[in-house]
């Protein structure tokens, strides 16, 4: 490799952090001492290239001991891992929880994204704008000398899929042990205790199932009901049986089944899974990759997570029958960063079956071998398109790729990859459980088996519920509790910021595939975001339109350009400088929304305008408006 | 090999192998075409082994790095072959059948132990084997070498054991499977190709041995060719030493600089009774020259042929008329011809290139129209039909054989004869940089973000003993003159190694310090090897280290 590094040398503190992960560097041309043997010989090329997948982990070591990555760390990483600075620089830079300038080791992340937002999020940070101070401005051209290494400061984050005990934050605490905890229901001198160092948020048990207990329940049955800790208890209530189940079917068996039950994605896209499981089968090449997909980052969603936290190994056991289905030794769970607990409760979840020979070699006494390793996102949105992961696993930055080549073809490593939404890989346990004829027969025709949905805004008991396919909108939001007494239903957002508004003379559209495509809207990752009439909704557009901003990886111009115009708009219509008045700053969405549509690369930009196109086109927001 | 100067293989097997060696060569950044064609293998999946006693940017790419001591390439290629023959790896049936001498080649490599080569090379005996296994088990597997092993007192020696690997192994006469010598610019296998070589006419025709080749080329001229070589470069400076040679005309070199031993090298030159000197700009030759011939610039300003590493002819096209009196070297040969009373009329490239097809058997199918057609095309070619060779010496793998069998040479280690001692304790080697061609006459002319003028560069080891950092300025003293440049820390320099380049002649005149020791059969000298002094210029202030700087003092 053609590696430039820089003049800067870690500290002692980063230098552990990176050899505490990587272990001691193996000769002087990897950083170490320069020791006799290196005068004469060095070992490089694709070993040396091939461990630069552990570039995000390796900057997430020191991001948690440090609290941020300087010059030197990332050079001393770069030099670790052969990767050039300027393109480890990229990669550090390209992740929201990493920071390439200083910062204190106690930051405070407040959600002020939309859900948290009908909970007060916005007088939140008001406070402690007036009482801490302004929000930490973390780009290079911030005021970020003045703030002393010791110190804590805050940050407005997006979604941190917490929506149901909203208003949430996160707080890290950089250091040898370092604390990172996601709570909700956060008050102003909560957040100023923790930014003062005097209270650490207790991790308390997030998931709080509405449902729980409920005997009808599939995918949630054991969510609060059982010790997500411990396997003792996953098995006493169903673990494991749909493993065993799966190696009695043998892996054609097990597709057939997931095919006979039509399982359909439920990461937003609805493809289904029996073919993307054949199709990775059946490829030639070797060796096959599974990956979770657990970037459960779109405004509004929080189904992952309670899974994940509630019933850690229903998805290792889920996952395990994938792998077994389709050829895989090796998977990933790509874990948003922002879900600490789900974190430490799968790591003991993978480290407890692998003690108990449900990983690793020969799993269950089968001639077997699959093994998983959780991947932690570092803060972008965009990782949680398929392939974009596939480069942030890879090392790179996590920008989507073109397709085709399709991830059953050419995913992670260029291998065949079979890459699954959470809930989706759950749903498997359920189809070998009961058969794949019996779960088609749950929900509709089209849309087969349970569904679960994140109920957030201004409803009475938010939180995940699951009904068979088929069940309207309005009967939903009535789970919920329907919206607090006294007040009306404005709009209803489905399917997060990048799906659409209905309103709220459209409650009996039936919560499927098939239901939603015809009532023009989506489903998406199961949202379902009521704002009550209280809501400035041009408010709630300007958070998804720079979420969006935000958000876009900058690759395709289309997104790029478009994402920043689309906000722009809306600040000069929300401002009352409209240019050529209300309806032409409006034509203006709909040309750059349709440009953004056709030519993005990915999902992204394709759906950065539908929010705002569903708010124009179906709220009728900005009709009769002549530019306030 | 084996006869005719050329690498075997084609660029498109580099990207198709899965072993290359990159013996003595940087091609990272002085074969950079080349060296995507190996970028492609490696990305691909091919292995990359890099023999230089510098880990060059070329060595970074590799999968393992062997650092041998400057000219230990022997040691190092027998004991791979030791090791290759005790594990069972030689490649018996390809030995038995399209060799000779391998019997008298396996008992000179005997007592080259991993031990023994751990100890001359400085290379860990774990990593020769491992290289000599990976080598030996590979389907495709290839040697590229260059610069690192023919500038060396003994460059035959070492080329012959190279090929030596690649018989032991057949890794030759097959698709990826090769000896390859990298040529350092886009004509240099065409000098050769052309006879510009003292003892080949073109298409490597040895007209002493054969006399139907003598009489062929004696009709064809019209004059009588006297059955002795010429001369190489090195004899050539020998005769003027000794008084024999006492006119020169020198065509596109500029041996003021280029010659090791640059003092002596300008003290000949300067004594010669008429020095012509044909060359693109006024080199420093041209300096010493009696006439100057201005000529063209061969790669936009006229017509003709080159043949690249691959042994690809490919056509050249004017592109450009030339400013002033410059002329076409044809042009001004045949002018000459004809004032020394012999008309050549005035040829077009193509008339020459037809009566190079008529003479030399291995262009003959190589019209203009097929090199314009098909992109030019590999030698050998014998005639309209035949397609070229992608590449070289399938014959070995006919049974029987056709053609002469390939023949094992016995080389033995035979260290620089200049070593380092306490007088002049390092070692310095020389090489090039990728944006620079050898003396800069070339690339002199334009600028390059990445020149930094030349340095003397120095392991981060040996500049802390010296108490030196980067820029301060040294003195550099060999046996034969000495040189001021700044020091330049370079990690990928081991301590007592140290170097420097020629590029930059006219600043700081690094063939001052070179040795003029020459292998007796290539006539090249060992520019890879001299022991140097490197003394800090303990000035008092910075501006008088500045000047020492800007104004070199270069005599001894």
């Amino acid at each position: 490799m053609d590696l430039h590094l820089l003049d800067a040398e870690p500290t002692v503190e980063e230098r552990a952090a990176v050899d505490a992960f990587l272990g001691a560097p193996a000769s002087g041309w990897e950083g170490g001492e320069r020791r006799a043997r290196d005068a004469h010989t060095a070992a490089g090329g694709h070993a040396a290239r091939g461990r630069r997948h552990l570039l995000l982990p390796a900057f997430h070591a020191v991001q948690s001991r440090v609290g941020w990555i300087s010059e030197g760390a990332l050079n001393y990483i770069a030099e670790r891992l052969t990767v050039p600075p300027a393109e480890a620089y990229g990669v550090a830079t390209f992740y929201a929880l990493l920071s390439t300038v200083p910062r204190p080791r106690r930051v405070l992340h407040v959600c002020d994204d939309i859900a948290c937002r009908c909970k007060g999020a916005a007088e939140l940070c008001a406070e402690l704008e007036r009482t801490v101070g302004p929000a930490y401005h973390h780009g290079p051209e911030g005021d970020h000398h003045a703030i002393p290494e010791d110190g804590a400061v805050w940050l407005r984050s997006p979604c941190l899929g917490l929506c149901d005990q909203a208003p949430a934050a996160l707080a890290t605490v950089a250091g040898e042990a370092p604390v990172e905890r996601l709570f909700g229901n956060v008050t102003t001198s909560q957040a100023a205790q923790v930014l003062s160092g005097n209270l650490t948020p207790s991790e308390a048990p997030h998931p709080r199932l509405p449902q729980a207990g409920d005997p009808s329940l599939r995918l949630l049955r054991r969510v609060d009901s059982i010790d997500p800790e411990s396997l003792d208890s996953y098995r006493a209530n169903g673990g494991y049986q749909a493993l065993r189940r799966a190696f009695e079917l043998g892996p054609e068996g097990v597709i057939r089944e997931v095919s006979d039950a039509k399982l359909m994605g439920r990461g937003g896209a609805a493809f289904p899974t029996g073919r993307k499981w054949d199709a990775v089968g059946r490829q030639p090449v070797r060796p096959h990759y599974l990956i979770c997909n657990a970037d459960e980052s779109e405004p509004g969603t929080f189904k992952d997570r309670v899974l994940m936290e509630g019933d850690p190994y229903s998805l290792v056991e889920a996952m395990t029958i994938a792998a077994y289905a389709t050829g895989c030794e090796q998977g990933f769970i790509y874990l948003r960063g922002e879900y600490p607990l789900a974190h430490e409760r799968l790591q003991r979840a993978i480290d407890t079956a692998r003690a108990r020979g449900l990983l690793g070699r020969d799993i269950s006494g089968q001639p077997f071998h699959f093994d998983i390793e959780i991947r932690k996102g570092g803060g972008a949105y965009i990782c949680g398109e398929e392939t974009a992961i596939f480069n942030s696993i890879e090392g790179f930055r996590g920008e989507p790729r073109n397709k085709p080549p399709f991830p059953v073809q050419a995913g992670v490593f260029g291998k065949p990859t079979v890459i699954n939404n959470v809930e989706t890989l759950v749903n498997v346990l359920e189809i070998l459980r009961i058969g794949g004829p019996a779960y088609a027969a749950i929900g509709t025709e089209s849309s087969t088996g349970p569904r679960l949905f994140c109920l957030s805004g201004h409803v009475v008991r938010p939180g995940v519920y699951e009904v068979p396919f088929g069940a309207t909108l309005r009967q939903l939001i009535d789970m919920a509790g329907g919206v607090p007494a006294g007040r009306s239903i404005q709009a209803i957002l489905l399917g997060g910021a990048a799906g659409g508004f209905v309103r709220p003379d459209e409650l009996d559209i039936p919560l499927t595939f098939e239901g939603a495509r015809a009532a023009g809207t989506t489903l998406g990752s199961g949202v379902i975001m009521v704002f009550d009439d209280t809501v400035d909704m041009v408010d709630i557009l300007l958070r998804i339109a720079a979420f969006f901003r935000d958000e876009s990886c900058g690759q395709c111009v289309p997104c790029r350009v478009g994402t920043v115009r689309q906000e722009e708009a809306l600040h000069r219509i929300h401002a009352g400088r409209s240019q050529g008045g209300v309806p032409g700053e409006v034509a203006l969405l709909e040309e750059i929304g349709l440009a953004m549509k056709d030519a993005s690369i990915c999902g992204l930009g394709q759906t950065a305008y539908a929010a705002v196109e569903s708010a124009v086109k179906r709220l009728h927001l900005f009709n009769g408006a002549s530019g306030r | 090999m084996f006869g005719a100067g050329g690498g075997t293989s084609s660029y498109r097997e580099a990207e198709e192998t899965d072993v290359i060696f990159l013996w003595g060569a940087n091609a990272r950044e002085n074969h950079p075409i080349f060296f995507h064609h190996v970028l492609k293998g490696v990305h691909r999946g091919a292995k990359l082994y890099v023999m230089d006693p510098r880990r060059t940017s070329s060595a970074q790419w590799a999968d393992e790095w062997l650092g041998l001591n400057v000219g230990s390439d022997i040691a190092l290629a027998n004991a791979m072959a030791r090791e290759i023959i005790h594990a069972g790896l030689a490649n018996e049936a390809f030995i038995r059948r399209s060799t000779t001498g391998f019997d008298a080649y396996a008992k000179a490599v005997e007592r080259y132990t991993l031990a023994y080569a751990e100890q001359e090379t400085g290379v860990p005996a774990d990593v020769i084997q491992r290289a000599a296994h990976t080598y030996a088990r590979a389907d495709r597997a290839m040697i590229c070498w260059t610069l690192g092993i023919t500038e060396h007192h003994n460059a035959v020696d070492n080329v012959l054991s190279l090929i030596n690997l690649a018989l032991l192994t057949g890794h030759v006469g097959r698709y990826g499977s090769g000896v390859n010598p990298l040529r350092g610019q886009n004509n240099v296998q065409g000098g050769g190709d052309m006879g510009a070589i003292p003892n080949r006419l073109v298409g490597f025709q040895d007209w002493t041995k054969d006399s139907a080749i003598r009489q062929k080329f004696e009709k064809a001229w019209g004059v009588t060719l006297k059955p002795t070589y010429g001369k190489n470069l090195t004899d050539m400076f020998e005769a003027m030493e000794h008084g024999e040679l006492k006119a020169v005309y020198a065509i596109g070199e500029n041996p003021a600089q280029s010659e090791a031993d640059q003092g002596r090298a300008e003290r000949l030159l300067a004594g010669l009774d008429h020095l012509v000197v044909q060359d693109i700009f006024l080199t420093r030759t041209g300096e010493f020259a009696h006439v100057v011939l201005p000529a063209t610039s061969s790669w936009c300003e006229a017509e003709g042929t080159v043949t690249n590493s691959e042994r690809r002819v490919q056509r050249l096209r004017k592109a450009l008329e030339p400013p002033g009196d410059a002329r076409d070297d044809m042009w001004i040969i045949c002018q000459l011809a004809k004032r020394l009373g012999h008309d050549w009329g005035s040829p077009s490239a193509e008339d020459v290139w037809n009566e190079v097809r008529s003479l030399a058997p291995i262009f003959a199918g190589m019209s203009y129209a097929r090199l314009e057609r098909e992109g030019g095309l590999q030698w050998p070619c014998y005639d309209e039909n035949h397609p070229g060779e992608l590449f070289l010496h399938s014959r070995l793998w006919k049974d029987p054989p056709e053609g002469m069998l390939a023949p094992f040479s016995v080389t033995e280690h035979d260290p620089p004869l200049e070593r380092p001692d306490d007088e002049y304790p390092f070692q310095l080697t020389t090489g090039r940089r990728l944006d620079s061609y050898n003396t800069g006459v070339q690339t002199g002319g334009y600028t390059s973000p990445l020149r930094r003028g030349e340095t003397l560069d120095m392991s981060p080891e040996d500049a802390e003993r010296l108490s030196l950092v980067e820029g301060d300025p040294v003195r550099i003293t060999s046996r034969r003159g000495s040189v001021v440049a700044p020091v330049r820390i370079d990690k990928s320099l081991r301590s007592g190694l140290v170097f420097m380049t020629l590029h930059f002649q006219d600043q700081v005149k690094t063939n001052i310090l070179t040795v003029d020791y020459t292998d007796p059969k290539s006539g090249t000298a060992e520019f890879k090897a001299c022991a140097v002094r490197v003394e800090p210029i303990r000035a008092g202030t910075r501006a008088e280290r500045v000047a020492a700087l800007r104004d070199p003092d270069t005599s001894a």
